[in-house]
């Protein structure tokens, strides 16, 4: 990894930006109210978006290969039940956690499989897989199902403390601990380069002679246990299980993934970018509920935003590297 | 060059139908260790299929594949690359955004502690470019090198395994001379490795300096496997094109015939465009052929533009007819009867996941505006006729132009402007990268349709062929219009005037 940033400058100019930006961000927020610029907000930061963190971890696989998923909020909502319902119906904890696991990653196998075998677009097989997911929920249950089992509960509320008085949860170390795997994988193994080759150049790297079907199947697995272990943060973070948990969560995190510099065509970003892109997006959240009066819809306005001149760039990036 | 050793790879009764098309017929082809083996046809002939057939990306219906004796079936270029059987197609194949060593390694990297070990990436990758003698940063993003040493790194990549075949398709293309050179350095150093060698190019210089042996296809089917010191290019020639070479010298006397007496269908006068092209005059006569010789960069394409009105003159004007017109862009020229055929076509001519019909008839509906729809009847007609006319393979308008060869696409693309009856025909490298057959077949109409009256801007790197075809000369050099020379100009002339040596008395500049 060390090699690789200090030699092209030029790659790292999104992330850089991002970074950047969310220095500034977090810089006027620290300069008009007091108390912002504390530990703890930080570690907020992180708490508030442990789950969102890993749903773009695994979506910047997917993106990174040129594709998409918009099943992830769909799955983020089912995995929620699933835990919530197995957990009334007095599951043991490890069970739920794998049978959600195994859950996600199956439903990210079949929609991998559908877009490789038949060649149908990422967008529309994903878009079938987020209606499927959301409407497995309300066939477990139309209500909210909130979770009252102990250990669940206990490791839910459970703080770790770190030096200065900062507290944050078991979530945000699972979600780094997911950003650090992920950063593994697409730079240290064969899989990881190999997602990058896919979204460069697809044909090329067929007749490069790697295993383009198999990564591309990949990515939409690794995207599906990503979901569904954002759906167990969430379920910790929320203590409930409900078919409307996370709706519009999947734009949320390509917005993140997006903002973290990651080329939408493919072939060209970083994790830790999308890590950035999670903590621009919660900076100016935080920012707003400082504010206090302004409503919370001028997220998503500041968001869209942000989203479009990110994309100028990127098409300025491309226009650069032809 | 002895038969002694046995093929490396030998090939029997391959057959391959794509939907329409009849791509292979029984055909037999054989590789020796130790030998460069071109393959000889023009395009659509099949050498893209058999190359494919053989490194796995087609499976072949029927026929067998044999690779060192034992009976191969690849199902992946991966598996075919296990295999030793290393391919590097036309154009670059690599990944732009992954480094050098990446580009080169990529699927058989060194590994330590269950993750890709870079240094020692790098440091492989750095040995096997020094094996060929290229000297770049392995760690280098491989977008940041031209395409000359991209073809390289390609081939780095084919010989970093452990490879018995290697299989060059039409690497030359994109190089120039010198790049060429040091490939054909490359490709002895391999032969002397025992590297059996199955090289494509459409130069044939090339292939008559760097081959021992050719096997010649000719629509699908095997022609014939010789040596290369035993057939000479004329003989060559009519394998390929399965007859005699008398349909070039036809086009030379053709060439002769008509003289431009027409009168004076477009004239610029002074137009020039600051950057791209000094002021020029040009007259082009109705049923002449005009052809515009100068090197790369000459402003060529440059003119041609400023014609088309795809870019505006900045200075003079254009006369259509003794008429001035004031060209806003391509439409009003297209309105005036000015085609431009593009010297990229797959950038800016075809839509290639459309069938040759749709693509023709977009023309035809564009030229004639969407409120007049066109009868399926004469789109049938019409369709029908130019297919004919420009001898289009697969005669099939329903064939994706995707699928068609370079030579076909390149007829299509012809085809889609000859369907608007234009009275000016600019022509912008319409031969680059075809083969001779299908050159000889556009040279011809080139002369046809000027005879029939329209004028032809002819653009070609060519200078025999410009020499060849055109009526007139207009030589450009950096990017200024030095000389206009009659259709009795020789090369030498031509070529002269472009190194810059002399001006002919009574030539204007």
């Amino acid at each position: 990894m060390t090699a690789l940033t200090t030699r092209l400058p030029s790659r790292f100019l999104p992330v850089l930006a991002t970074v950047v930006l969310f220095v500034i961000t977090f810089g006027v927020g620290s300069v008009r109210y007091d108390g912002f610029a504390s530990g703890q907000v930080i570690a907020n930061l992180f708490i508030d978006n442990a789950f969102l963190i890993v749903l773009a971890a695994g979506m910047t696989f997917v993106i990174l290969s040129g594709g998409i998923d918009l099943s992830v909020g769909s799955v983020v909502a089912l995995s929620t039940m699933v835990t919530a319902a197995g957990l009334r119906a007095g599951w043991p904890v490890p069970l739920v956690i794998i049978a959600v696991l195994l859950i996600g990653s199956t439903l990210g196998l079949l929609m991998g499989l559908v877009i490789h075998k038949f060649d149908i677009q990422p967008f529309i097989v994903t878009l079938a897989g987020m209606f499927l997911a959301r409407g497995l929920c309300f066939l477990i249950s139309v209500e909210s199902v909130s979770i009252k089992d102990t250990t669940f509960r206990d490791v839910a509320t459970a703080v770790i403390e770190l030096p200065g008085g900062v507290t944050i949860t078991y979530n945000v170390v699972i979600a780094l601990v997911v950003v650090l795997a992920a950063l593994f994988v697409l730079h240290r193994t064969r899989f990881g380069r190999t997602v990058y080759a896919v979204g460069g150049n697809e044909q090329s790297a067929m007749l490069m002679g790697l295993k383009t079907g198999r990564t591309k199947v990949g990515v939409y697995v690794i995207s599906g246990f990503c979901s569904a272990l954002a759906g167990l943060l969430f379920s910790l973070y929320m203590l409930s299980g409900y078919g409307l948990h996370a709706v519009g969560m999947e734009l949320d995190a390509i917005a993140a993934v997006v903002i973290g510099g990651t080329l939408l065509a493919g072939g060209l970003g970083y994790v830790l970018g999308s890590l950035a892109g999670v903590l621009v997006l919660g900076t100016i959240q935080t920012l707003i509920s400082f504010q206090g009066t302004l409503s919370s819809w001028w997220t998503k306005i500041v968001i869209g935003a942000l989203l479009l001149v990110f994309i100028a760039v990127q098409r300025g990036m491309i226009r650069d590297r032809r | 060059m002895t038969e002694s050793p046995p093929p490396v790879v030998e090939m029997r009764g391959i057959s391959l139908a794509f939907p329409g098309v009849k791509a292979l017929q029984d055909v037999d082809f054989r590789l020796f260790p130790g030998e460069v083996h071109a393959l000889m046809g023009e395009n659509g002939a099949g050498k893209s299929t058999l190359i494919k057939t053989l490194t796995g990306v087609h499976t072949p219906d029927s026929g067998t594949v044999q690779l060192a004796g034992d009976a191969v079936a690849f199902s992946s270029p991966g598996q075919a690359q296990e295999a030793g059987i290393s391919t590097v197609y036309q154009e670059v194949n690599l990944c732009a955004n992954l480094t050098v060593a990446e580009n080169i390694l990529l699927g058989r990297e060194p590994r330590k502690l269950g993750g890709i070990d870079f240094p020692a990436m790098r440091k492989r990758a750095a040995e096997v470019l020094s094996r060929i003698g290229v000297h770049i940063d392995p760690a280098s993003s491989l977008g940041e090198h031209p395409i000359a040493v991209q073809q390289l790194v390609a081939i780095a990549r084919a010989i970093a395994v452990d490879c018995r075949v290697l299989v060059l398709d039409e690497p030359t293309s994109s190089l120039d001379a010198g790049e060429v050179a040091e490939l054909f350095r490359i490709m002895r150093v391999l032969r002397g490795e025992g590297v059996a060698i199955l090289f494509v190019s459409h130069f044939l210089d090339q292939v008559y300096e760097i081959s021992d042996r050719m096997t010649v296809l000719r629509n699908g089917t095997l022609v014939g496997e010789h040596l290369t010191s035993e057939l000479d290019r004329r003989a060559l020639v009519s394998k390929m094109i399965g007859r005699e070479l008398g349909a070039l010298e036809a086009i030379e006397e053709a060439a002769e015939k008509h003289q431009a007496d027409g009168p004076v269908l477009v004239r610029a006068e002074g137009l020039g465009r600051r950057g791209a092209i000094a002021p020029f005059d040009l007259d082009v006569r109705a049923g002449e052929v005009v052809g515009l010789a100068g090197l790369l960069g000459s402003g060529r394409t440059e003119l041609a533009r400023l014609l088309f009105g795809a870019d505006k003159a900045d200075s003079g004007q254009l006369l259509v007819d003794g008429k001035p017109l004031h060209l806003r862009g391509p439409r009003s020229a297209i309105a005036a009867g000015i085609a431009f055929c593009s010297e990229d076509r797959k950038g800016e001519g075809l839509v290639a996941d459309l069938s040759i019909r749709d693509n023709l008839v977009l023309a035809m509906q564009a030229a004639r505006g969407w409120t007049r729809p066109l009868s399926r009847r004469v789109k049938d007609e019409l369709v029908e006729k130019y297919l004919a006319a420009l001898d289009i393979r697969p005669a099939n308008p329903d064939a994706l132009v995707r699928t068609l060869s370079g030579g076909n696409q390149q007829k299509v693309l012809l085809a889609r402007w000859l369907v608007t009856e234009p009275r000016l025909l600019i022509l912008d490298e319409p031969t680059r990268g075809i083969d001779i057959g299908a050159k000889a077949q556009i040279q011809h109409l080139v002369t046809t349709l000027a005879a029939e009256g329209t004028a032809v801007l002819f653009i070609s790197a060519e200078l025999e062929e410009v020499v060849r075809i055109a009526d007139r000369i207009v030589v450009l050099r950096d990017r200024h219009k030095i000389a206009e020379l009659d259709g009795g100009a020789s090369l030498d002339e031509v070529v002269g005037l472009i190194a810059g040596e002399q001006l002919p008395e009574g030539v204007a500049s």
